[in-house]
């Protein structure tokens, strides 16, 4: 913990980085109050009708309104607003109510809680987690309804003076649009997680948020003194001047650190004695191609492929596969684009695969043993990335979970089958594709220098490569604790492949969650990869943190840290050398500092 | 081509190529150009149907990236609206 107290801290979830230091300002949203009563008449249903109406209307205008005031500064979030105004008139929510007044008789209050509860019944049966969250902007705009219904008002955000940190219970996307950003200093919710609206939001808008945090809004004066941590998710009411003082310096140094790396991200990763190691992307998307391209990562060290096999009652066609392909590599060009084969379990497959059932899907039909089985499914994905191969001439294709040569011939009998048979039809196939392969499995590890003799790269995959070594299922969370990627064997392991691709002159990768973790950075460096692959938003930071360091040193680093025992003493040591030579990368970072043991100046 | 005037059904085939699926923001270009026409438009996705004027309903028809879908439309202008659907789809609803 920082040094200092406060009167309260609480800890919630960070969803838009920043520090905010001002003063609290509450907003209320109680639920307005609402009495259900059955009409007196029938002949009142035409006029209880006209009430509804009145109130839709009234709302729309409101909506639009709040739409028309923040058309210029924020456009993109106008559409948010669109999606209410629609829901209003919607045949779910509008005919329904209208309906339930003259079929029961009753008032417009209740009958429109009764098609609010409709949906809700409805929308919690949807399996897509994203549209099932979704019901809170019917909620929204019910209660919005319910609001000009009542005539009860509450304290709109809009007429804030100074500039403030909001404080809410849950604010709604029109709440938190009329926020004025130059009022706003930051953002805490009891309610909320890191999709919402409001995290998406306040992200946008640069304004430093937590959310998650329960009971906050209870617990805070308006007008308290408060410090909004976004990055460690921290909420401090009251703070004293010791405490005030260390978070006026953080706020200072992050922003600037943030600045700088977002400045540099362009620039090469070379060390001080200038080894240049590829810090590259994993990618699921389409889509994900601007932040490669924004983070200044040097091509796509990994295109995952499984997304649009997904949620489909057939695979998708080769020509929806090509144009996917063609785009991202499109993009990407002149860097690499190294292409995944299908990873998919026979329980995330259509059709009759699913009906395979399986006891144990981690080690059972998958990946390329499901492609290998399933012929016509992997002939129309490498038919396709062929085909983009000859186009762009950017493309590297990898097969996944590899386990020894016997496999690797197999796969690689079907590509050049494939091949061949493009070359008949006249259609152009890049000569010089490469062609490599995932070491995820342990037993690749171990014939690591047979597999090398027969691809052109390795790419180290380190997250199943964890979980197969140490025998752990990290989504069990009997074992989750046991899922410690700095175990001395993994990095044993990642050694004897990156040893056995150097002897073999091919390049070697690592994608995996290890190469995102800035504390591993300068250790990573000493197994000599010629590149690392992570998501898009980590590269700046690894990027620069690579630029600090050095690789002869990292090469000792590396020795030292493989004669430790345990996966804790590696830790410890990464720690410690984090805080010792690479300080001004680490300083500021409190998550990432909780791991570090108590040592002189360290602020913990 | 000339369809004339009188009442016909059309029917049409996509794929949801956007990122998020039919979320919100797509259902809501959807309604938006649906409504616009006077013939009734369905969505139908494995046998279940959507009112392509209702939000709501297409949401809650559940959608997401690589789901095929099935266009209806049974009207006067239904070659019309079919073909302002079938733009919207073709340019993923306007997404990156």
């Amino acid at each position: 913990m920082p040094p200092g107290n406060a009167r309260m801290i609480v800890k919630g979830i960070g969803v838009s980085p920043g520090i905010a230091i001002g003063k609290a300002y509450r907003v209320d949203r109680d639920r307005v109050s609402l009495v259900y009563y059955y009409l007196p008449s029938p002949a009142e249903t035409e006029k209880e009708k006209k009430r509804f109406d009145a109130a839709v209307d009234k709302t729309e205008a409101d909506l639009k309104e709040i739409k028309s005031k923040i058309a210029g500064e924020f456009p993109e979030h106008g559409f948010i607003l669109d999606t209410h105004i629609y829901m209003l008139r919607d045949r779910m929510l509008y005919d329904q109510t209208s309906r339930f007044i003259e079929e029961q008789g009753i008032n417009a209050e209740w009958a429109l809680r009764q098609a609010v509860e409709n949906a809700q019944l409805i929308f919690a049966k949807i399996e897509d987690e994203y549209i099932r969250s979704r019901i809170s902007d019917v909620d929204y705009v019910a209660e919005r309804v319910f609001e000009n219904l009542t005539g009860q008002n509450r304290r709109s955000v809009a007429g804030i003076k100074e500039r403030v940190i909001i404080v809410a219970q849950d604010l709604s996307p029109a709440d938190t649009l009329q926020l004025q950003v130059e009022k706003t200093l930051g953002f805490v919710t009891d309610m909320g997680g890191k999709t919402s609206h409001t995290a998406i939001i306040t992200r946008s808008l640069d304004i430093p948020a937590v959310v998650g945090l329960e009971n906050v809004y209870q617990a805070v004066r308006s007008g308290e003194l408060m410090v909004v941590d976004g990055y460690a998710g921290r909420v401090i009411i009251d703070p004293d001047e010791e405490l005030l003082n260390y978070y006026y310096e953080r706020q200072f140094q992050l922003d600037n650190y943030r600045k700088e790396v977002a400045r540099c991200a362009e620039l090469p990763a070379e060390t001080e004695d200038g080894y240049t190691i590829k810090i590259q992307a994993n990618i699921e998307l389409l889509e994900e191609v601007v932040a490669v391209i924004d983070n200044g990562a040097e091509g796509v060290g990994l295109y995952r492929t499984e997304y649009l096999y997904l949620n489909l009652d057939a695979p998708p066609d080769e020509e929806t596969l090509f144009w996917d392909y063609r785009e991202v590599a499109e993009i990407i060009y002149p860097e690499m684009v190294t292409i995944r084969t299908l990873d998919l379990g026979a329980d995330k497959v259509p059709t009759r695969m699913r009906e395979w059932g399986e006891t144990n899907p981690a080690l059972g039909l998958r990946s390329i043993r499901l492609c290998l089985q399933e012929d016509e499914l992997f002939r129309s994905q490498l038919r396709a990335i062929l085909r983009v191969s000859g186009i762009t001439k950017n493309i590297r294709i990898m097969f996944p979970m590899i386990s020894g040569l016997g496999e690797l011939h197999a796969a690689k009998d079907i590509l050049n089958q494939v091949k061949q048979s493009l070359i008949q039809e006249s259609i152009e196939v890049d000569q010089n594709l490469q062609v490599g392969i995932m070491i995820e499995v342990p037993s690749a590890v171990a014939v690591a220098d047979l597999l090398a003799n027969e691809v052109d790269f390795f790419s180290i995959g380190t997250n199943d490569l964890v979980q197969y070594a140490l025998a752990i299922d990290r989504v069990n969370e009997n074992v989750a604790h046991l899922y410690e990627p700095l175990h001395p064997a993994i990095l044993r392991m990642v050694k004897q492949a990156a040893d056995a691709g150097r002897l073999a002159g091919i390049p070697v990768s690592l994608c995996g969650e290890l190469a995102a973790e800035p504390l591993y950075a300068p250790i990573l460096l000493g197994f000599e990869l010629d590149s690392l692959s992570m998501n898009p938003m980590a590269v700046p930071r690894i990027k620069k943190i690579i630029r600090n360091a050095n690789l002869e040193e990292s090469k000792v680093y590396l020795q030292e840290v493989l004669q430790l025992s345990t996966a804790s003493k590696v830790n410890e040591y990464l720690c410690n050398l984090a805080w010792r030579r690479f300080r001004e990368d680490f300083e500021l970072f409190e998550d990432e500092m909780g791991r570090l043991p108590a040592v002189n100046g360290n602020p913990q | 081509m000339d369809y004339g005037t009188e009442s016909r059904m059309i029917r049409k085939e996509f794929t949801v190529r956007n990122k998020l699926g039919l979320h919100a923001r797509a259902a809501a270009k959807i309604v938006q150009t649906s409504s616009q026409f006077q013939s009734s438009i369905l969505i139908i996705k494995n046998g279940r149907e959507a009112d392509a004027k209702s939000m709501l309903d297409i949401m809650t028809l559940s959608c997401p990236q690589g789901t095929r879908i099935e266009l209806c439309a049974e009207g006067k202008d239904a070659a019309e609206a079919l073909t302002a659907l079938a733009a919207l789809f073709d340019n993923k609803f306007g997404e990156e």
